[in-house]
């Protein structure tokens, strides 16, 4: 790989980690105040269903989940198995394709 | 008189350690220890030194796992139970004993683009460089590496990656990416950013932690990780 695509990497590994950070946090205190309210299923889909609010925020959440764990995958690729080259870098690349998938299905499912 | 036991490894990388006694004395370094079974119990080891005092950077060993000058290691503050454990650096090819083939460790320096490539001739004035500058603070920092490979073997990412360039080498990068007469600029930034380059460093900070000229290497990595990601972000690399 390119050293400008090496860095455009890095780069998105970082501010993914800064998106990530934020959304953790919102994450962790919605589940302590949604615990308050009782834990149902209807309840938290009463909160979530037509929100544009939470949709942007789990979007966001699944987005930089996407990007940070390929990045991270391939870097343990390369120093814990030795396996470089394309066929790590598309086996990351479809790693990143199925968590934005699988984000996506449940973001659908709770927000519409 | 007490001794010291101490395990040195002999032979190439299928080697093995051998054992000897030494006689325990005041203020001795490790690089004495050696010396001592070198010339009075077993002639045939192979060692390399030069200095003895921790100018040339020559005589770095693993004494009891950790990379370190020989000369300027006593063996009061390493010895356990009276015992030591030298081994040749890690991370590089044994030659014989407890040298190794430092190639690697410099053609790494090569391929960091480590040389300085001037912008003006003898023709022109010398070049004023204010030591207060923020740059030529930044140079100076990371500036007194004398090339002894403690870092190198200290570094993990060199054991995972060994393609890694390496603390020192990307610490002379950095000097030379600070240096205000230097000419390479971006030839530079592309050397040391690919995927064997500044970007693999984990920050784990061990070289900092074991050179035995207190540089911060890792503090220079990160240098050239701001470096090269302005580059990007200005599209010159």
């Amino acid at each position: 790989m390119s050293p400008g695509a090496e860095t455009r990497l890095w780069l998105a590994q970082r501010a993914s980690a800064v998106v990530l950070a934020l959304c953790v946090v919102v994450h962790l205190v919605t589940m302590i105040a949604a615990v308050r309210g009782g834990l149902t299923a209807a309840e938290m889909l009463g909160r979530t269903r037509g929100s544009m609010m939470w949709a942007t925020v789990y979007g966001l959440f699944v987005l930089a989940v996407s990007i940070h764990a390929p990045i991270g995958l391939r870097t343990v690729a390369s120093e814990w198995l030795g396996w470089r080259g394309r066929t790590a870098d598309a086996a990351c690349v479809i790693v990143g394709v199925a968590l934005l998938l699988l984000g996506a299905r449940a973001i659908l499912a709770v927000t519409l | 008189m007490s001794i010291l036991a101490v395990s040195v490894w002999r032979g190439g990388a299928d080697g093995r350690f051998q054992t000897f006694t030494v006689p325990r004395l005041d203020a001795q370094t490790v690089l004495d220890v050696v010396t001592h079974i070198q010339r009075r119990l077993d002639p045939t080891l192979a060692y390399r030194f030069a200095c003895r005092v921790g100018m040339c950077g020559s005589c770095a060993m693993t004494v009891n796992g950790q990379p370190r000058w020989t000369c300027r290691t006593h063996v009061a503050n390493v010895e356990e139970n009276g015992k030591l454990t030298i081994a040749p650096l890690a991370h590089l090819p044994i030659v014989r004993d407890l040298v190794t083939d430092m190639r690697a460790f410099f053609d790494k320096w090569a391929r960091a683009r480590g040389q300085f490539q001037p912008t003006k001739t003898r023709r022109d004035d010398v070049a004023r460089v204010a030591p207060s500058s923020a740059a030529r603070r930044a140079v100076d920092a990371a500036i007194e590496c004398i090339g002894c490979g403690v870092c190198y073997a200290a570094c993990d990412v060199v054991a995972w990656n060994p393609d890694y360039l390496g603390p020192a080498a990307l610490n002379r990068a950095w000097t030379l990416v600070k240096d205000v007469r230097d000419g390479a600029g971006c030839e530079r930034l592309a050397a040391v950013a690919g995927d064997a380059g500044c970007h693999a460093c984990h920050t784990h900070e061990s070289c900092s932690e074991r050179c035995p000229m207190h540089l911060a290497p890792t503090a220079s990595i990160a240098g050239l990780k701001r470096a090269t990601a302005l580059a990007v972000l200005r599209g010159d690399l």
